[in-house]
């Protein structure tokens, strides 16, 4: 990565932000809301990004955190009849706790075995979520009422069901992780998350505490997919097990290899690219899953590494 | 599938210069003629529109299939009979992969991009229970075929309707007064265990409890279990009934060992046709259901007394007398829910006529002219029996059959009366604002 000077990175990711703005004036109704939940869960995409692209950590099992978000804020809604932000604080604080807890665990392990860890972990969380079913609604899941998604604020109140509301909720979101993503991928912290990712053994001997780093990294990352998850209960309203399970953990890989690993724009560009082909392709077939990974294997022959990435290789050096 | 017409659309990318003269020539028209006419023509003569939430991929193939075709045929039948209100109906199909989260974008795509006037047809609950939150936030009435209770819970919203087929506490409940009278007094419970079981564990024993039957023990098996036999040790030599409602593929096993664990001496067996929809009866590993009950929403096999509109009903689907598809005999329907879908469409019909619903505008008229509607009689609207519908809970209620499995077959032994299934209601969706 070339480097480029901060005013001209920044400028294009608060350039994407203000077009992703602009596009709340000018999209039809359905893609409007289409947008609002791919910009939620692209942030799901970049908290695994953090961790898969500039860490090297390969997991498989960040639909746990995802969903600690999930139903940290829902069942808070639900049960307790907290109000969203608080909700959302509570679902930001589970994830957190958990990414913790499973980063102290799994980071023991490396390669393979971390894969393989987390994902074992991811499905302990799923299999619990069912064994509570008088909590969790199971694997029907719960829905939040449309009455316990309003925010007020002052005299204000901001209903989170209207359309315009909740795709400046999402991009809100969006543009707080991505601004931080950018940040911490630039700072000190976070070329030593790099340098761990090209060598960790000449970075420790360097001096660097890795172990701490990767821990701080596990739990960020787990802190920004919960606040995905948390997001993504109090926008849409419902809560269920199928987040939890090995597919959320599969899907924001294939994003973040879509748009590209280690590219702040890339897991943004993957969930926007795969909705759309998703959305397109089974208009048309019912194979539309066997397009989607079509697309996927020629990405992987012709543009390993993804959207941006190859972008970056071939003509914008200097991106993030 | 009718045509798309949103953006993105590659079905409409490409214009002739003969598409482009007509559309000219069109646009001329309609500039020319009297605004107010041409509008009040269009709303009378266009066809409604009905957004179908179909599993066409995903857990929930099987029956998706069998629900378009059902619902296909059903439409057929309407159109054939003049249509609603005089206006042709048209299905709009789209795949929700039997997948919650693309479920919900699907009830979007149906009110803002097809702009149908509802959405309908869904049965598993947790695409149902997902996409709920979005047709309430889009105000578009969502008639559901679920047999879920998720709707009759109220825990969903006023825009979610289950008009055409009964729900499963209801189901379950029907059921407790024959298991005790001719099958025995001491149930074991065999059940998956995720919610679809969970309903049968909590459903089960108060309704048995009422006629003086108990269940003496209730075995949860993990969805991800592939084998049985270690769990059949825990069922109580006292038992004289094993009620089973193991669901997916590892059913025919759960079958095969459980009869390899009894050999001839088993208990009485009861069990929900959920397990064996578009599975056929006589696949090797089930001989050792011969002689046990099962519960069937609408009958698989055609029996001897099925009343004309039964045959009729039957006849339009196109299912042969065994319950498979005419002329593929191994194609075997999903015949205990699919009926939902022919049911919920004339209930649709009635509705959208007693509201004088014209267009998206009326759909808070259809939602109050749905809850009003209170009884459907036995006939070619409602073939699988007579119902009931209570407009506070959005739910119907219903006879269901009894069936033993006799010589490869099920026939229907006994027909619950529809008082057998009826609950207090646990909330009202009409003291919600519209």
């Amino acid at each position: 990565m070339r480097d480029a000077s901060p005013a001209k990175t920044y400028a294009l990711h608060i350039g994407v932000i203000v077009l992703l703005f602009a596009l709340n004036f000018v999209l039809p109704d359905y893609h409007q809301g289409l947008f609002a939940r791919i910009m939620a869960l692209a942030v799901f995409a970049m908290g695994y990004n953090l961790l898969f692209g500039y860490v090297g950590l390969l997991s498989l099992g960040h639909a746990m955190f995802f969903s600690a978000g999930l139903y940290g804020a829902g069942l808070t809604v639900y049960h307790l009849g907290w109000g969203v932000p608080e909700a959302f604080l509570a679902g930001v604080a589970c994830g957190a706790l958990l990414a913790l807890v499973i980063g102290l665990l799994a980071l023991r392990t490396s390669g393979v075995a971390f894969m393989i860890v987390t994902m074992m972990f991811a499905q302990v969380f799923y299999l619990m979520i069912l064994y509570f079913a008088g909590w969790t609604g199971g694997d029907q899941g719960l829905v939040i009422q449309q009455a316990s998604r309003v925010i007020a604020i002052g005299g204000v109140s901001l209903d989170l069901t209207n359309p315009t509301v909740r795709y400046m909720g999402a991009l809100a979101l969006f543009s707080v992780v991505l601004l931080t993503t950018l940040a911490l991928v630039r700072s000190r912290f976070g070329r030593v998350l790099v340098a761990i990712r090209e060598n960790e053994e000449r970075t420790k001997m360097l001096g660097y505490d890795t172990v701490a780093n990767k821990l701080i990294a596990v739990v960020a990352s787990g802190v920004i997919c919960a606040a995905s998850g948390a997001a993504y209960a109090l926008l849409f309203g419902y809560v269920g097990s199928n987040f939890a399970s090995i597919q959320y953990s599969i899907l924001p890989l294939l994003w973040v290899l879509l748009g590209g690993a280690a590219t702040t724009l890339g897991p943004f560009i993957g969930t926007l690219f795969m909705y759309y082909v998703t959305d397109i392709t089974s208009g048309f077939t019912s194979a539309y899953l066997l397009i989607v990974g079509v697309a996927l294997i020629l990405l992987v022959l012709f543009a390993p590494k993804g959207i941006m990435g190859s972008i970056r290789e071939r003509w914008l050096g200097w991106l993030p | 599938m009718a045509d798309k017409n949103g953006f993105f659309d590659l079905s409409k990318t490409t214009l002739s210069r003969r598409t482009a003269l007509k559309g000219i020539a069109a646009g001329a028209g309609l500039a020319l003629a009297p605004g107010f006419v041409r509008y009040s023509q269009a709303q009378s003569s266009a066809p409604i529109r009905i957004g179908f939430q179909s599993h066409r991929t995903g857990i929930g193939a099987a029956y998706g299939r069998w629900y378009e075709k059902t619902s296909a045929a059903a439409v057929k039948a309407i159109n054939d009979a003049g249509g609603i209100s005089g206006r042709k109906v048209e299905l709009v199909i789209e795949d929700d992969g039997t997948d919650p989260a693309r479920g919900a974008e699907v009830v979007n795509k149906f009110a803002k991009q097809h702009k149908t006037d509802i959405v309908f047809g869904t049965l598993f609950s947790h695409v149902v229970i997902g996409s709920a939150p979005a047709a309430g936030e889009n105000k578009i009435p969502y008639f559901v075929v679920s047999e879920g209770h998720h709707v009759a819970s109220t825990k969903l919203n006023r825009y979610v309707f289950q008009p055409g087929i009964t729900d499963v506490k209801s189901q379950i409940q029907s059921m407790a007064p024959w298991i005790a009278a001719n099958a025995g007094k001491k149930v074991t419970q065999i059940f998956p265990d995720f919610a679809f079981g969970y309903d049968h564990r909590d459903y089960l024993p108060p309704a048995l409890k009422a006629q003086g039957a108990d269940v003496i023990a209730q075995i949860a098996i993990p969805p991800t279990e592939s084998s049985f036999t270690k769990y059949f040790p825990q069922i109580p030599a006292e038992t004289e009934v094993i009620y089973h409602v193991m669901v997916g593929p590892a059913v025919l096993t759960f079958v095969k060992e459980l009869g390899e664990f009894y050999g001839s001496q088993r208990p009485q067996l009861f069990g929900f046709m959920d397990s064996l929809e578009a599975v056929d009866i006589n696949s090797p590993g089930l001989e050792f259901l011969d002689g046990s009950h099962f519960w069937e929403g609408s009958p698989r096999y055609a029996q001897p007394d099925d009343s004309a509109a039964q045959k009729a009903y039957r006849a339009a689907v196109g299912i042969d007398d065994n319950g498979a598809a005419v002329g593929d005999p191994k194609d075997i329907s999903t015949a205990s829910h699919m009926f939902g879908c022919w049911e919920t469409l004339y209930v649709v019909k009635k509705a959208m006529e007693d509201a004088g619903y014209k267009g998206p505008e009326d759909r808070a008229k259809l939602v109050e002219a749905t809850e009003a509607l209170k009884e459907f009689a036995e006939g070619p609207e409602h073939p699988q029996g007579p119902k009931t519908f209570n407009g506070k809970i959005h739910q119907c209620f219903g006879i269901q059959n009894i069936s033993k499995v006799e010589g490869g077959k099920l026939k229907v032994v006994h027909k619950t009366k529809i008082e057998d299934g009826l609950y207090e209601p646990e909330g009202d969706y009409t003291t919600q604002a519209l």
